[in-house]
């Protein structure tokens, strides 16, 4: 119990760990909550899987304190993703945005699921009347047979 | 008799259907690992990023010269790109790559028609001027950037270097060090074309 205590708690702490230093924290909250949402949704391009709001690489801190400014200058958040996909392309994007370059990206999951679909219904629609008939019952012959060959133990013969 | 030898043929035109259809999954995989050892033969980095800017007009920067070099450097703005074919590279004494690639960039500064601009990168005055002296400089003119430069260029690793045309509009960039074959094979064949 108290171990599990104790990975719970250091769980909850690194969930609480952020990237983000006090000195970058905007004094407006409104402004910061908003800086952190942009953040969520850029990718820090010298890890590449993480955001720059969970990074402590360089660029992204650099990346945090320029969209703080931009958006303390008055940009809104759309202003301040098209800034940086300007300079380093969609790719920056964690979310990549529909385009046609992305449509297999979006759109191939959703085909896969319909051909499956598709070959599901055609599977269970050939098998229907391939189902064997009900077995007709046994006559007073193949019962007789049948309690014979019950009888018989194997080792008899 | 006659009944048997009917059963035994539905089933094998059955089986020949159901053989093909466990061949199938088969097929998929094929075809995705073709695709996959495609790319994984190519030699292509997926880390390697194509650049944003290409064929844009640079950045507005302005850059101040390293401190206590501007008596042999002077800083760099975006004005300073045109009139010329132009490489601009991002580089700092505390990147390995940067001196691997030092060579190269030597090599660049001593052709004709072209000039090399340096963008010394979150770097110390003091080491950065130490690194130039004792490999010497090849750059007309080094900004010396605190991180926001780079960012404007989409640079996001060290070395970085760009070539630019006369009309200051972005052609090329490398990500990474500029290795004797890059130069040859890749980086003199633009700086040809751009220089018609």
């Amino acid at each position: 119990m108290r171990l599990l205590a104790a990975i719970l708690a250091l769980a909850l702490s690194a969930a609480a760990a952020q990237a983000v230093e006090p000195n970058e924290i905007l004094k407006d909250p409104a402004l910061e909550q908003r800086a952190r949402a942009i953040s969520k949704k850029l990718r820090c391009l010298v890890c590449q899987n993480q955001s720059i709001d969970d990074s402590d690489a360089g660029l992204a801190r650099d990346l945090r304190v320029l969209v703080r400014e931009r958006l303390s200058a008055g940009d809104s958040d759309e202003a301040v993703v098209r800034f940086v996909v300007a300079r380093y392309g969609d790719f920056v994007l964690l979310r990549p945005p529909v385009t046609p370059a992305t449509y297999a990206l979006w759109f191939g999951p959703l085909l896969l699921l319909l051909l499956a679909g598709i070959g599901v219904v055609v599977f269970l629609k050939r098998r229907r009347p391939e189902a064997a008939p009900a077995a007709a019952p046994l006559d007073a012959d193949e019962k007789k047979r049948l309690t014979a060959l019950l009888a018989d133990d194997g080792l008899s013969r | 008799m006659s009944d048997m030898s009917d059963m035994t043929e539905s089933a094998t035109t059955r089986g020949r259907t159901q053989h093909l259809l466990y061949i199938l999954p088969v097929l998929v995989f094929g075809a995705l690992a073709a695709v996959i050892a495609y790319f994984m033969l190519s030699g292509r980095d997926p880390r390697l990023l194509p650049s944003a800017l290409i064929d844009q007009p640079a950045p507005e920067f302005k850059l101040p010269p390293i401190e206590g070099w501007e008596g042999r450097k002077p800083g760099l703005a975006t004005g300073d790109l045109r009139g010329a074919v132009t490489v601009v590279n991002f580089f700092a004494s505390w990147c390995v790559p940067c001196l691997a690639e030092h060579p190269q960039i030597m090599a660049l500064s001593k052709m004709e028609g072209v000039r090399v601009v340096g963008i010394n990168h979150k770097d110390r005055p003091a080491a950065a001027k130490d690194w130039l002296t004792r490999h010497g400089d090849p750059y007309a003119r080094i900004g010396a950037d605190s991180g926001r430069a780079a960012i404007e260029w989409g640079v996001y690793g060290m070395p970085e270097t760009f070539i630019l045309d006369k009309t200051g509009r972005i052609r090329f960039k490398h990500v990474g060090v500029v290795r004797r074959e890059t130069l040859k094979e890749t980086i003199l064949p633009i700086i040809r074309k751009l220089r018609k």
